[in-house]
């Protein structure tokens, strides 16, 4: 299965053999020596749906308290690349993966990894608000029982803390047994951030977090993202290049293809850099022509 | 390009298109009056027949073939009997087959869709079949059970089992994908979501589905009368060895009898039966709007 895959060289890195390198280290990292410890690496990353590659050559980090940013038009794979960050994939049958993504070094797809754990360490926020059908209490409790916190006072505890983190326990704190449902958009989407890290992840991954919201709900979520980035490595995926540029200190810009292979669109990750350069001196003429709003 | 020198909202086009409108109208009303014309008749003559017969004795007194000493009790019994068991039955492994299949089977899997499409096929199976099957495999060897509430019960859980996995497997296939993901996200297991969120969400669609079906269980005679069903019977079930008969079945009896002193009987069963069909299907319905949950 893998290390068949004949590949083009196209990107500027030398990522000609796929051969599983399990711990080689790329160059795609620029050229400034960032110090912070890095938390997710995507290496050489192919992603398929059935026989479609949907993205391909995804070499990434993402470091400790920051806030890394995946842009790019639509198709492009950023979604489907953030969902490779903590195995949600899994749960389509048609999709397999190709090279590796390690978690502090170790590889989340390895035998020894439990699809569980990676996603309690790795959480996830959604495009849509999805709070559980149950009260705000329990929408943020759930993680924590599910994952052995049986305790009703280490709960409460939770529950509390989480709320607060999330900037929402003073909107919600006298009617915690309402259901979560009946809280507006923005509101459940800061019921679903607080829901997150009620589990005490070290990962938070969001996927266009802010795409159903207001601008006020959206400059709420953003500001409360600064607030919990020293806690977390935050990835997020946008369309909203101004929300990447004002939230985010790395930006990986991706863009998409037609595959000569099978003539369809595949997406490939053009370059990762400080947000600051990809949005004012881009190494690549695509990223230029993205963020200066030629194209997508 | 002149401006016309008063402006009209009225319809021009055509007036055929106005009286196609109003004849579909009138097409879509004649269509709900004869539909509850011929209801309202079967009810009218069916309660004017029987309600005179509708007293406790009625309810008490059991089957027997004088008309004047007739009454339910075994029937009735019965029936709770067969029908509890079947629908306790069916419902258990009807979850278990529909979580199986939504939660868990391979979507892709040929098997699978070989099964789910085999499922649906015997949910429209005509009930005598099941009475056939019913009446070589459990009444005769290799089961050997005679006409017993448990081969009764039995042959009833072929027929609804089919129904309820369909009705299960919507009611699975109705909870949003973005519940599922959003469990798993927070390190749920696939147990624990499917127990924790997908069956409670799930549990009007559940409960309508399983209620419809033992409705069905309940108010069936066909494959009871092919198993060589006994109609009167003076005593209640006392187990699943036991012989009984059923609400339908007595029904059946006393409309076919020579004397004519058995009609009102007839008519008064079939009273009894709706009652409790109605009851079913408003339970059914009080289950769906308690428990619904807006997206």
């Amino acid at each position: 299965m893998t290390g068949t895959q004949t590949t083009q060289v196209g990107n500027q890195s030398g990522a000609a053999s796929i051969l599983r390198p399990m711990e080689t280290s790329t160059s795609a990292t620029g050229s400034a020596a960032i110090t912070e410890q890095v938390v997710l690496k995507a290496t050489d990353l192919n992603v398929y749906y059935g026989d479609f590659k949907a993205v391909q050559e995804v070499n990434l980090e993402c470091r400790r308290g920051q806030i890394t940013a995946l842009i790019g038009p639509s198709g492009c794979g950023k979604t489907t690349v953030l969902r490779c960050f903590n195995r949600m994939n899994d749960l389509i049958a048609s999709a397999r993966i190709e090279g590796s993504v390690t978690y502090h070094g170790i590889d989340i797809y390895g035998e020894e990894a439990d699809a569980g754990e990676v996603r309690r360490r790795i959480g996830m926020v959604f495009q849509k608000p999805n709070p559980f059908p149950k009260s705000i209490f329990d929408n943020v409790a759930y993680g924590p029982k599910v994952n052995g916190v049986k305790d009703k006072k280490k709960l409460a505890e939770i529950v509390e803390k989480s709320l607060r983190g999330a900037a929402l326990w003073d909107e919600v704190k006298d009617r915690l047994e309402m259901s979560g449902l009946g809280l507006s958009g923005g509101q459940q989407q800061r019921l679903c951030i607080a829901r997150t890290i009620a589990v005490e992840p070290d990962v938070v991954l969001m996927d266009e977090p802010c795409s159903a919201l207001d601008p006020i709900a959206t400059a709420r979520i953003e500001d409360l993202m600064q607030e919990i980035k020293s806690q977390f490595t935050i990835v997020i995926v946008t369309h909203n290049m101004q929300q990447a540029a004002r939230v985010s200190d790395r930006t990986a810009f991706f863009t998409t293809e037609i595959n000569p292979e099978s003539d369809r669109r595949t997406g490939r990750l053009v370059e990762v850099d400080s947000t600051r350069k990809i949005f004012s001196n881009p190494s690549d003429p695509r990223t230029e022509a993205y963020v200066s709003g030629k194209f997508g | 390009m002149s401006q016309p020198a008063t402006i009209s909202l009225t319809d021009t086009t055509s007036q055929g298109r106005r009286f196609r409108d109003v004849g579909f109208l009138v097409a879509l009303w004649l269509s709900l009056l004869l539909a509850l014309l011929t209801l309202a008749t079967l009810v009218i003559t069916t309660l004017i027949d029987g309600v005179p017969m509708l007293n406790r004795d009625f309810l008490t007194f059991f089957p027997s073939p004088f008309p004047e000493d007739s009454g339910i009790q075994s029937a009735l019994f019965g029936s709770i009997w067969v029908t509890v068991t079947s629908g306790v039955v069916s419902l258990v492994f009807a979850l278990g087959t529909a979580i199986y299949l939504e939660e868990f089977a391979d979507s892709r899997s040929r098997v699978q869709r070989l099964v789910g499409l085999n499922i649906q096929t015997l949910a429209g199976v005509p009930s005598i079949v099941y009475g056939i099957l019913g009446l070589a495999f459990v009444v005769r060897a290799p089961l050997n059970w005679g006409f017993t509430v448990g081969s009764a019960a039995a042959t009833l859980t072929m027929m609804v089992l089919p129904i309820m996995i369909v009705a299960t497997r919507e009611a699975l296939k109705a909870v949003p994908p973005s519940l599922r993901e959003g469990s798993y996200a927070l390190g749920a297991t696939r147990w624990q979501t499917v127990y924790r969120q997908v069956l409670p969400a799930a549990v009007p669609g559940i409960a309508t589905g399983s209620i419809l079906g033992v409705s069905r269980a309940l108010g069936e005679s066909a494959p009871l009368i092919l198993l060589g069903a006994l109609a009167y019977v003076s005593y209640n079930p006392t187990g699943f060895d036991s012989d009984f008969t059923v609400l339908p079945l007595l029904i059946f009896k006393w409309s076919t009898e020579v004397q004519e002193e058995f009609r009102p009987l007839a008519a008064a069963g079939i009273i009894v039966l709706l009652a409790v069909l109605f009851a079913l299907n408003l339970l059914a319905i009080i289950i769906r709007d308690r428990s619904r949950v807006k997206w």
